[in-house]
């Protein structure tokens, strides 16, 4: 009887145990392929860093949600003078940095200071070009005037390279971050994880979550492992492969495909002989079966596109029918500008898998109209030499991450090689243009010149493949942003 | 002796400072820019020569050699472009996975190989060395990655035993630190000790033929003794030679186990470093590396000594 006793005293106590476990349940693992190179979103590209640091440390002003929509942040609110020069905005007034120091006017004096200094090495200087000064009015009210108009400034904002810093802590970013968000940072184990404790004077609603950590996980042949034990219970970019399907069929686990802003194009030296030519753009065009190229891109999804721009976006008019798939249309129109034969030309590859895998089928397809290409891998530092900056190409596959970024057709000198005064004229008045209505039609011309002038084989939006814990809450389907919020997320009961 | 290992020494140096001009050389002309990768596709000329003159990217090629050259003599690896953090506490940290693993794979390769190939000598053509041979084959044939995933899925995903891959850190408790090592150490040392096993097998054979094997076992030495004490220090040269190159090997060249495990260890470190074109930190493992291989094949030499006296008075 006593051993009964016991047995059952036990038994009840590990359930009592089980239970508060179960309910106390407030750490979460994610999984991140790349390493950030340091920690400071100010100071680099690297989406490895605002994957892991966006929203959560770092704040701005403003802040992406997750549908891609500004919101305040540590603005509360702010006014526009009617000449659209002027941004005054109103601050939290109770936030304090991880370190124990206010935050207020000052600072983001500082911080916007900083990243458009002369010796500012921000990877988005562009973002703060538009501003002329900024003024302390009081310490939660801060004056921001531009020196035209720009429509985009509250959008700007809110990236990862706008966030706000202390003079105090900034120069020790890279190292140990110092931020106002709802986690802070604990400790960065090179190479394998970076941790992150809520923050418990956090100014607004506290994270439910206390513990997050980010771990490097660099291998898909790793990833699934490490899900299936439970090391690790969320891969918001999960590198799976082919061995997706056999997560989608396992009920501890939900796989969500979501839009990013990652436009993958097959990219036209346009500068270059024949592709200067419109006729060979469009017969490239019409050679390009996107059904078949997302199927072939590594993850099997993908959303078509036909200019450049991110289907999620509220201004974006579908265009794949521009220069629908028409080999012989492809064949007649190669004819017509002089190529009834064909060319050679050559096709570089970045490492990810969208484009080595993509980049094969796009081969063959433009094999089939007579266009030859020599398939040439390259590294990304070699890319970011030879195609990005010495443009030293015929073609190339890529994917544009950053959010909204149309206007790079507009660049001078940038890797395209293309020039088009008309589209020019439209980002001019667009950057200048603060009605919403307004720049949604000037944003829909721009993606229509594009896509007539065929700059370049628009493939399909890059997916965003997250797969995580059944029980998860919160975490981003989208990416508007380079991003991964945990200020929502918690674990169901 | 002591001639012997200043002439090893020597020799070992010269290697270093060959194998630092060779390293530098290659990395300078690989192409890529380490400033363009930071700040990516919409960084701003000023801003990338900003960060170009903050690297000391601006500097001779010559004046860069010998600064780095210097600096490492007195124990200064660097910089880290990437990480901004000096080269020296990158390496620390990582050779504190790389280091153990490595140690630890030789030993059990080492405790499995050598029984192994000497069991399979002396009974030499019978089923046991038939069979004993043939799965050393198959472990040799058999990809270590594939077999650490096979590993994982068994002892991590089924069985749950230990982690599927990561490492906590030696902070985190010895025990806790060996759990991450030892599916990684296993993965490593199978393949190694498969090699190993054949290499002491062949050698023993070879002693074992010797005339004065023959005549211990004429004089009525036991079998044992003949096998472990006589046959098996003679047949240690060629087997010692392997076992410094598998050394070399596992400190080295554990880039796809690690990838696998994903481990903080070197061979990752370089990687990532290769593809971000942190070449301050290449430059600064790879030389560290050199500097293992030398130091283990010196080792080897003495080991030689040690088991074969006369090496010690030829030279």
């Amino acid at each position: 009887m006593k051993t009964i006793k016991s047995i059952l005293g036990g038994a009840a106590l590990l359930l009592v145990a089980g239970t508060a476990a179960l309910a106390a349940r407030a750490d979460l693992v994610v999984g991140v392929v790349l390493e950030p190179p340091h920690l400071d979103p100010t100071a680099s590209a690297a989406a490895a860093i605002d994957e892991i640091l966006y929203a959560n440390v770092f704040q701005g002003l403003t802040r992406i949600g997750r549908n891609g929509e500004v919101l305040p942040a540590l603005a509360e609110s702010w006014t526009v003078s009617d000449d659209g020069k002027t941004y005054t905005f109103t601050l939290h007034s109770d936030v304090k940095f991880h370190d124990g120091t206010s935050f207020d006017a000052e600072d983001v004096k500082f911080s916007l200071d900083r990243a458009r200094a002369d010796d500012s090495t921000n990877a988005q200087k562009q973002l703060f070009a538009a501003i002329d000064s900024i003024e302390v009015v009081d310490p939660i009210t801060v004056k921001v005037t531009l020196k035209t108009p720009q429509g985009g400034f509250l959008y700007n904002m809110g990236w990862g390279d706008a966030v706000m810093v202390a003079p105090e802590s900034a120069d020790g970013n890279k190292e140990k971050p110092v931020g106002t968000g709802p986690f802070t940072f604990e400790s960065w184990a090179k190479g394998s994880a970076v941790k992150l404790v809520r923050n418990p004077d956090y100014w607004g609603k506290a994270a439910a979550l206390e513990k997050a950590e980010f771990r490097i996980v660099p291998d898909a042949a790793a990833a699934i492992p490490a899900l299936l034990s439970g090391d690790v219970q969320a891969f918001p970019q999960m590198p799976a492969g082919d061995a997706l399907v056999q997560i989608e069929t396992d009920p501890r686990f939900v796989v969500k495909i979501g839009s990013t802003e990652g436009e993958t194009i097959l990219a036209i030296n346009n500068g270059k002989e024949p592709f200067n030519n419109l006729k060979v753009r469009q017969a490239i065009a019409h050679a390009l079966n996107r059904d078949e190229i997302i199927a072939g891109n590594g993850s099997g999804y993908g959303t078509p596109i036909g200019s450049h721009f991110s289907p999620a976006n509220e201004a974006y008019v579908d265009l794949t029918g521009t220069y629908p798939y028409d080999p012989a249309k492809s064949k007649e129109l190669l004819a017509e500008a002089g190529y009834p034969d064909g060319f050679k030309a050559t096709l570089k590859l970045p490492p990810p898998l969208y484009a080595r895998q993509g980049g094969e089928v796009v081969a063959s397809e433009l094999r089939q109209v007579g266009i030859e290409l020599e398939i040439m891998p390259v590294e990304w530092a070699q890319w970011l030499e030879q195609v990005f900056k010495a443009k030293d190409y015929d073609l190339t596959i890529v994917s544009h991450t950053e959010p909204n970024d149309i206007d790079i057709y507009g660049r001078d000198d940038y890797y395209f090689n293309y020039a088009n005064p008309a589209f020019k004229e439209v980002m001019n008045t667009l950057a200048a243009t603060a009605d919403p209505a307004r720049r949604i039609e000037l944003y829909k011309t721009a993606q229509k010149i594009i896509a007539e002038d065929a700059v370049n084989g628009f493939l399909f939006q890059l997916p965003k493949v997250g797969v995580w814990d059944a029980k998860l809450e919160g975490l981003w389907e989208n990416s508007p942003i380079q991003a991964n919020d945990l200020t929502e997320v918690k674990w169901a009961d | 002796m002591t001639a012997y290992l200043a002439k090893r020494l020597a020799t070992g140096l010269a290697t270093l400072l060959v194998a630092s001009v060779v390293v530098f050389c290659v990395l300078e002309i690989m192409p890529g820019d380490p400033a363009l990768l930071m700040l990516g596709m919409n960084a701003e000329p000023e801003a990338l020569a900003t960060l170009r003159e903050q690297m000391g990217l601006n500097q001779p090629v010559v004046l860069r050699y010998l600064d780095w050259v210097c600096g490492m003599a007195v124990g200064d690896f660097g910089r880290s472009y990437t990480y901004s953090t000096p080269v020296h506490d990158l390496i620390g940290e990582r050779i504190l996975v790389s280091l153990p693993l490595a140690i630890l794979s030789l030993i059990l390769s080492t405790a499995i190989a050598i029984p192994v190939g000497i069991f399979a000598a002396a009974r030499r053509g019978r089923p046991a060395d038939t069979v004993t041979m043939g799965v050393a084959q198959v472990g040799v044939a058999i990809p270590n990655f594939w077999f650490a995933l096979l590993l994982i899925y068994l002892f991590a995903v089924w069985l749950q035993l230990v982690p599927a891959g990561g490492f906590p850190g030696w902070s985190a408790g010895l025990w806790a630190g060996l759990k991450a090592l030892i599916l990684p150490a296993v993965a490593l040392a199978l393949p190694q000790a498969a090699i190993l096993a054949r290499v002491t097998r062949s050698a023993m054979l070879e002693v074992l033929g010797e005339d004065y094997i023959r005549t211990a076992r004429a004089k009525g030495m036991p079998r044992r003794v003949v096998l472990w004490h006589h046959a098996l220090r003679n047949a240690m040269i060629p087997v010692l030679t392997i076992l410094g190159l598998q050394f070399a090997f596992l400190l080295a060249g554990t880039i796809i186990i690690e990838n696998v495990f994903y481990l903080p260890g070197l061979g990752r470190l370089v990687f990532q470093a290769i593809t971000q074109r942190d070449l301050i930190v290449v430059e600064g493992v790879v030389m560290l590396l050199v500097a293992a291989v030398v130091a283990v094949n010196i080792l080897v030499d003495i080991g030689y000594a040690i088991v074969d006296p006369r090496l010690r008075t030829r030279r």
